[in-house]
């Protein structure tokens, strides 16, 4: 691939717009997430969220508008765009009787990520997500901070541009937690784009740049900081149901 | 007999699974007219503490009670002032909310001729009146949750566990379950809430921090952060990133740096390790905010001090 002369955003939509039948679910909205950001994700239920990830994630094609995700067209470049992102829920879905090791080589194989690669991969990430001498413990045995870890480790494996997190330390202790946040920033400094949908807003708080999305619209975008300033002061959470239910 | 006193009453519980200790000596108290919040991670034994109060659970040690009467002695005797309302409630997804809301009645034997005003008011009480003929499968995750909870209270108990109610449930229709809550409150019921999210703490009377099966910390949600020993400050500007490196992989006793989005926060012991680290980055364009303890804040150092302790 050619050097691009400007940076492209990591993930940029212009208008994308998605119906069901009469309903529309997005209503044409737009995103300039250059390489690197923690961008917040937020809404309601129902506001439209999942349903813009899907596409975004080239699982669902737009009914107008366009999108781009690391550099490919979402709809026509989709097979390729998913090449280039990965994704980690809450509820991670690792092998729970597959081991540490057999867990990062099925989703490996997953990703065409095998042999001297994959043993590369492995030693540069189980370091950095604390695994090192529990390779051969089955996940489900692992405490769920190392589970969320490892979970994180499979997502990362393939190198994706995008990294859609959903919830990602829901349930774990604070202490976990900070560690996690500390690890996303370091994949966000090497320049992955990071992409957090979440209902808590204390995870929001670790986000750059928060979107907040009512009925399909982006209505509130910023830094948190900026967010409740505007809203005249107050928790996350005060800014998040001003601007949802006012 | 009435019982005068806290509603529920925990001593000294022990629970263990095989090798894993569940509940490592843990008390309590819930008055009548308070919330009292369980906040804690996945596992850190928050439902097993309410399956024993239901008498579902045999501890190795210690008693819990409600309203006097012991959990596992007396289980007949508590379940028709206790309500329990567990992490996944079984609501049948095929009945509409009124016939849900009937078949609870059936089951704990309400009398008929109370019924009718009992269902009303719960209909009120969880704006599910208009829904009251949709099948509980069809409801959204907010509503569902209000309706186990309007299932839970059909026999009116003084007395009510609630295991997780808001997990999953979007920000919006969590704010509205609260409001619920602190209306029963106002009733004088006990409420005891478990949550594993920090920012909901705030919304209960005395909240009791939860890690492996052991209270770290409890108070009132105000006095827990003015009770926070360290000295903490936001930093925020351009020299974000510089500050990290310098310091942020440094492992040290005496303060913690981490990154929050848009700004760092950093614990330090004391005023004096505070004004070091604004020396040492004195050149990084910084702006330096004291801030207030939150419970996370609270939490991580309660965690600190139990690892310290020699803790398991």
């Amino acid at each position: 691939m050619s050097a691009a002369a400007q940076p492209q955003p990591a993930v940029w939509a212009r208008g994308l717009t998605r119906r069901f039948g009469s309903f529309t679910a997005v209503d044409a909205i737009d995103l300039d997430i250059p390489p690197g950001e923690v961008f917040g994700f937020l809404g309601a239920n129902g506001a439209g969220k999942t349903t813009a990830i899907r596409m975004l994630c080239g699982l669902l094609k737009p009914s107008d508008g366009e999108a781009r995700v690391a550099g490919f067209r979402v709809g026509a470049e989709s097979e390729r765009l998913k090449r280039r992102i990965g994704y980690m829920s809450q509820r991670f879905s690792l092998y729970g009787d597959l081991s540490v090791r057999e867990n990062l080589e099925f989703f490996g194989g997953i990703y065409g990520i095998e042999g001297e690669a994959l043993g590369e991969r492995s030693d540069q990430l189980l370091p950095r997500l604390d695994l090192v001498g529990r390779e051969e413990e089955l996940a489900a045995s692992l405490p769920l901070g190392y589970q969320q870890r490892l979970a994180l480790g499979c997502a990362l494996l393939h190198g994706p541009a995008v990294l859609f997190l959903d919830e990602p330390t829901g349930g774990v202790d604070p202490l976990a937690r900070r560690r996690f946040w500390d690890l996303i920033y370091e994949q966000a400094a090497g320049g992955v784009t990071v992409f957090v949908t979440t209902h808590y807003m204390d995870e929001a708080e670790y986000c750059g740049r928060v979107s907040i999305m009512v009925s399909g619209r982006i209505v509130a975008l910023g830094s948190p900081a900026e967010l409740k300033r505007e809203s005249g002061g107050g928790t996350m959470q005060e800014v998040f149901l001003k601007v949802v239910a006012p | 007999m009435t019982a005068s006193g806290p509603l529920i009453r925990v001593d000294d519980l022990h629970r263990s699974y095989a090798a894993n200790k569940a509940l490592a000596g843990i008390s309590l108290e819930v008055e009548a007219g308070t919330i009292c919040g369980l906040i804690g991670p996945d596992g850190a034994g928050k439902t097993t503490l309410m399956r024993i109060l239901c008498g579902l659970l045999r501890p190795d040690r210690g008693s819990a009670a409600v309203l006097g009467h012991d959990c596992l002695r007396e289980k007949q005797r508590i379940k028709e002032d206790l309500g329990y309302m567990p992490q996944r409630f079984s609501l049948y997804p095929d009945l509409t909310v009124a016939e849900n809301l009937r078949f609870f009645a059936d089951l704990f034997g309400v009398p008929s001729a109370q019924r009718e005003e009992i269902e009303a008011r719960l209909m009120e009480f969880s704006r599910l009146g208009p829904y009251r003929s949709r099948r509980a499968g069809q409801l959204s995750g907010g509503m569902k949750q209000k309706l186990a909870l309007s299932c839970t209270l059909i026999h009116t108990p003084k007395v009510l566990i609630l295991d997780e109610p808001t997990t999953g449930v979007d920000p919006v229709s969590r704010v509205e379950f609260w409001d619920i809550l602190r209306r029963l409150r106002g009733e004088g019921l006990a409420l005891l809430v478990s949550t594993p999210y920090m920012d909901e703490a705030g919304l209960c009377d005395e909240v009791i921090l939860m890690h492996q099966g052991r209270a770290l910390e409890r108070g009132k949600p105000s006095a827990l952060g003015e009770r926070y020993p360290r000295r903490l400050a936001v930093l925020r500007g351009k020299g974000m990133e510089s500050a990290l490196a310098r310091l942020g992989d440094e492992k040290s006793e005496t303060f913690s740096l981490h990154r929050f989005g848009d700004h760092l926060r950093l614990s330090c012991d004391s005023e004096s390790t505070l004004e070091r680290i604004r020396h040492e980055l004195r050149d990084l364009p910084l702006v330096f905010e004291p801030a207030a303890a939150g419970i996370e804040d609270v939490f991580v150092e309660g965690i600190r001090r139990s690892a310290e302790g020699g803790g398991p």
